[in-house]
């Protein structure tokens, strides 16, 4: 490795060192472009019920719609819509909570665990054992409650999913400003008087981002999957706004009657997604985290 | 080793202080507990009377004792939908939760050890890789998908095994158990290795790394360079070095199995106390909602505290630290 | 003289990594004989660990012995079922380890780790396993060996942790011992006492020593014969005394140059310039080229290991008397 050579630039050189980790990103940029742009290329809007035909329900993958105006490829569900549709839109609302809850937790996480590190003293001790105690706790159990109380939205999904992971980034955030705040420049800039907040963004951010990098990427893998969870469970986002996880629950009961296709489709599309980011997550903390190379 | 147990005990029970405030402060502070508590079906004698049981109308440290005092007493309420105890309704049916969480750590444990240990020694052969990536794999699945496949699978393509319900049960003890019946068994399977999928990739993948480091180890080296054979220095040399991390991790994600079960419960309409929390968040049964979370905290927090002991039993150099310090 | 228990003859041993292959030990031979000590003498990365690891068969992937024999008593050790060389193992030749923290097992008991080494190789029952488990700790001088047995490693200061492994090494009365530093991390008062005691057990029980360091004041107390490794190739083999009175070899002189204790105080302490090469990218010729100051062109092109002055050299300018060194230099061009 020459010395001198950009970290990001090294980072993506290790990075596509790995094929296995390539084809991760590169089905994700797929099912990325896929969740957003749904509605450019989404056979039919699945949320306009103008558009639904209830003479096409329960059709097998690859039927022709009674008009004859479309094929549906991956078959329809019992209200006679295209599954296909359905997944692109349902990844749409999977993606954008497991993205917005995790950037929010990443946010206030890290903010936290700076003050946390670079205050210490009593903020430090009431926010450290505030993440102990919840983090002794499964995140599945603490979304769970939390939505009971709170009832059902996208909204109220994204909180408690923001509630379940701040706590991840605190702590390393906080790890990384303990062992970069006792070094001479952060000596320096204290004795310059400059504000807290500044020295914090400037100096002690930077440090931390890469192992809050890898944590947030593995991360949207697990917010995804545990919004599916708690969306199966019916507590997760309402039925206008499906996720991968409403469509496979409504699909259920007709899997056991053998009509697979509208339970099974939308969780491959959320398996391809959750194993494809962690693929990439996996590969990231390799790259970053030079210690872990074997 | 009295000392640290107690010690322990003390810090449990100050956490399960914390958390019961934050339960209450929950119930209490911000929704209204005469709507969480009393059922809307409830007359106006009636809400008066639990009112002034629960000291309502009195200001907030009171009615926070009164609660500590309720939930010591083992009183979380009465469940509107059942119009029983809560705390009795979660403990009826904690056995089945208990029964389907231990099996599938045996599962996870059993078949994840040697599994592990095998990608680990062998750890460029296509087994080994195999291995490995199917444990990534396992990591992927989320619970509730997993089981449904399991259920598409077996239940309903090969009819192999019963989609859902627990089977009949036998008394152990005086604990109803199904594992002792082939009806109860094969109603146990599936559920049992859907909540373990997970753990079990978890197992194979701290068992696979310990096992690649324990190889590099002098110590396994020397047990090579007296001779042993090979079946000694795996069996016994790498296992037991691997055994600690493995159990205790086991051990303190028992919890987390418990939770989870939640997720397999509802799909396998397994009658343990995770359906009833999603029944009972269904239906706005609060009074059974809070008591699983203390019941379940509870659990917790009883874990912890037995993997910290048995851990101190596994590893003789953190007994030898205790019984210095 | 007697017939060698152990000799080894032009051992090859590489490592096949992903970034090349590491020709750790290249054509190296020796022998031993009962009752007698061989130093094996070279810096970290000389391959002289290599050396040891290999006459007990434990070259771990992805390194592999590629050629040469290792004789035990005549028999070819490479020609034996990995079965037959286990039982070798342990029973024939014992080894003891550099690191005396890290050798025994922290999660088994001292009586466990004892007891297997003795049924690996004779059945017999727990109990008179025992008790020659407790016998052997004696032996090695230490007191109250039941509590010891009962002990966990790290219960056991490393002194008395090497005194351990010395003891299980000498269960069997091997015929071999290969001792791979087993001084260097314990405190100076305990290395005289080990290495005496060590000595002692060896002359003893009539096995034969092969002792790796890089220590060269221990070869001289301690060894008959002595190998000096550089890069994977001995430059100098031969008797203690002519090896370390007379060194030929541009290299061992600077090694015995470097020993403090045959220096004056007050001086610097002179050093071998630069660093050992990688053993991955060895220049052409002699390894020791770059850092000799009596290198011509001629070292460009690999020296022979030839007999000069009662021992074995691998170099085109020995140090000897000027009038010789034109004909050995000459001696050495014709060797093939």
């Amino acid at each position: 490795m020459a010395p001198g050579q950009a970290p990001a630039a090294r980072v993506a050189a290790d990075f596509v060192e790995s094929r296995l980790a390539l084809a991760g990103l590169t089905v994700l940029a797929l099912v990325l472009l896929g969740a957003l742009l749904a509605h450019l290329i989404a056979p039919q809007n699945p949320y306009d019920l103008a558009q639904l035909d209830v003479l096409d329900a329960r059709l097998a993958p690859g039927a022709q719609s009674s008009d004859g105006r479309m094929r549906y490829w991956l078959g329809t569900d019992d209200q006679g819509r295209d599954v296909l549709s359905g997944i692109l839109y349902g990844l749409r609302t999977s993606l954008g909570v497991g993205v917005s809850s995790t950037l929010a937790a990443a946010a206030i996480g890290v903010a936290l665990g700076l003050i946390s590190g670079y205050r210490r003293g009593r903020i430090d001790a009431l926010v450290m054992r505030l993440v102990d105690i919840q983090l002794s706790f499964p995140a599945i159990l603490i979304a769970l409650v939390l939505l009971a109380a709170l009832g059902q939205g996208i909204g109220k999904t994204i909180a408690a999913l923001i509630a379940v992971q701040w706590a991840y980034y605190a702590r390393t955030a906080r790890a990384a400003a303990l062992v970069e705040s006792v070094k001479e420049y952060i000596e320096a800039a204290r004795g310059l008087a400059l504000p807290a907040w500044r020295i914090a963004l400037a100096h002690l951010l930077p440090n931390c981002l890469p192992p809050v990098i890898v944590i947030a990427t593995v991360q949207i893998a697990a917010a995804i999957a545990l919004e599916a969870t708690l969306s199966y469970l019916g507590v997760g986002v309402p039925v206008t706004e499906p996720s991968l996880g409403l469509l496979i629950k409504s699909g259920f009961d007709y899997m056991l009657a053998g009509d697979y296709w509208i339970s099974v489709f939308p969780g491959v599309a959320l398996v391809i997604t959750i194993v494809s980011i962690n693929l990439v997550g996996d590969r990231l903390r390799d790259v970053m985290n030079p210690q872990l190379r074997r | 080793m009295l000392l640290f147990v107690l010690r322990r005990l003390l810090q449990s029970i100050v956490v399960l202080l914390a958390v019961s405030g934050l339960v209450f402060a929950g119930v209490y502070a911000i929704g209204n507990p005469v709507d969480i508590l009393i059922s809307p079906q409830a007359d106006q004698a009636e809400i008066a009377r639990t009112v002034a049981a629960l000291k309502l109308d009195r200001p907030l440290w009171e009615q926070y004792l009164a609660f500590l005092q309720h939930a010591a007493t083992g009183d979380l309420g009465r469940s509107f939908v059942f119009d029983a105890p809560a705390i009795g309704l979660i403990l009826e049916r904690l056995p089945a939760t208990l029964e389907l969480a231990a099996s599938a750590t045996l599962i996870a444990v059993g078949l994840g050890i040697p599994l592990g240990l095998w990608a680990g020694i062998r750890s460029g052969s296509l087994a080994g890789k195999a291995i490995l990536a199917g444990s990534i794999l396992g990591f992927s699945l989320p619970t509730f998908w997993a089981g449904l496949m399991l259920i598409l699978v077996f239940s309903v393509e090969l009819g192999w095994l019963p989609a859902g319900g627990r089977g009949p049960t036998q008394s152990l003890f005086g604990v109803p158990v199904s594992f002792l019946s082939w009806d109860g068994l094969a109603h146990l399977v599936l559920p049992a290795l859907n909540l373990a999928l997970f753990k079990l990739a978890l197992v194979i993948r701290l068992t696979r790394a310990g096992a690649r480091e324990a190889l590099t180890q002098d110590y396994v080296k020397f047990a090579r360079a007296k001779g042993l054979s090979e079946a000694r220095v795996i069996g016994v040399h790498v296992l037991k070095n691997i055994l600690i991390p493995v159990v205790t991790v086991v051990g303190l994600e028992f919890g987390s199995l418990v939770a989870f079960a939640v997720v397999t419960e509802t799909i396998f309409a397994w009658p343990g106390t995770g359906k009833l929390l999603i029944d009972s968040i269904g239906v706005l049964d609060r009074p059974v909602i809070v008591a699983y979370l203390l019941v379940a905290v509870t659990l917790f927090i009883l874990i912890n505290l037995l993997v910290d002991v048995l851990y101190s039993i596994l590893d003789p150099r953190v007994r030898m630290a205790q019984a210095g310090g | 003289m007697a017939a060698p228990v152990l000799s080894i003859e032009n051992l090859r041993t590489r490592f096949f990594t992903k970034r090349g292959v590491v020709r750790a030990v290249d054509g190296v031979s020796f022998a031993v004989t009962r009752g007698q000590v061989l130093g094996i003498v070279g810096e970290s990365g000389s391959g002289k660990s290599t050396v040891g690891f290999s006459i007990m068969g434990l070259i771990d992937p992805p390194g592999r012995i590629v050629g040469g024999a290792i004789r035990l008593d005549g028999r070819d050790l490479r020609q034996l079922t990995p079965a037959e060389w286990r039982r070798v193992r342990g029973r024939r030749i014992a080894m003891i380890f550099q690191d005396p923290m890290m050798t025994l097992n922290p999660v088994l008991r001292i009586d466990t780790q004892m007891i297997e080494a003795i049924t690996a190789h004779e059945r017999v029952p727990r109990a008179t396993a025992r008790d020659r488990a407790r016998e052997a700790l004696g032996r090695v001088g230490i007191g109250a060996p039941d509590e010891r047995l009962a002990a966990y490693p790290h219960e056991l200061s490393g002194g008395m942790r090497q005194r351990v492994a010395i003891a299980i090494a000498l269960l069997h009365r091997p015929e071999v011992i290969i001792a791979d530093e087993p001084t260097t991390a314990l405190d100076v008062t305990l290395q005289g006492q080990i290495l005496a005691e060590m000595q002692t057990l060896a002359r003893d029980s009539g096995a034969a020593l092969v002792w790796i360091t890089h220590d060269l004041s221990v070869v001289a107390v301690l060894a008959n014969d002595v190998c000096v490794m550089y890069a994977g190739k001995v430059v100098e083999q031969g008797t203690v005394d002519n090896v370390l009175d007379r060194p030929l070899h541009p290299y061992t002189r600077g090694l015995i140059a470097s020993v403090p204790s045959r220096h004056p105080p007050g001086r610097p302490l002179p050093q071998i310039p630069g660093m050992m090469p990688s053993l991955m990218q060895l220049p052409l010729g002699c390894a020791f080229r770059d850092r000799c100051t009596r290198a011509s062109d001629t070292c460009r092109s690999d020296p022979p290991l030839y007999s000069l002055d009662e021992r074995r050299v691998r170099c085109f300018h020995p140090h000897v008397e000027e009038d010789e060194a034109a004909s050995a230099s000459e001696r050495a061009e014709e060797a093939p």
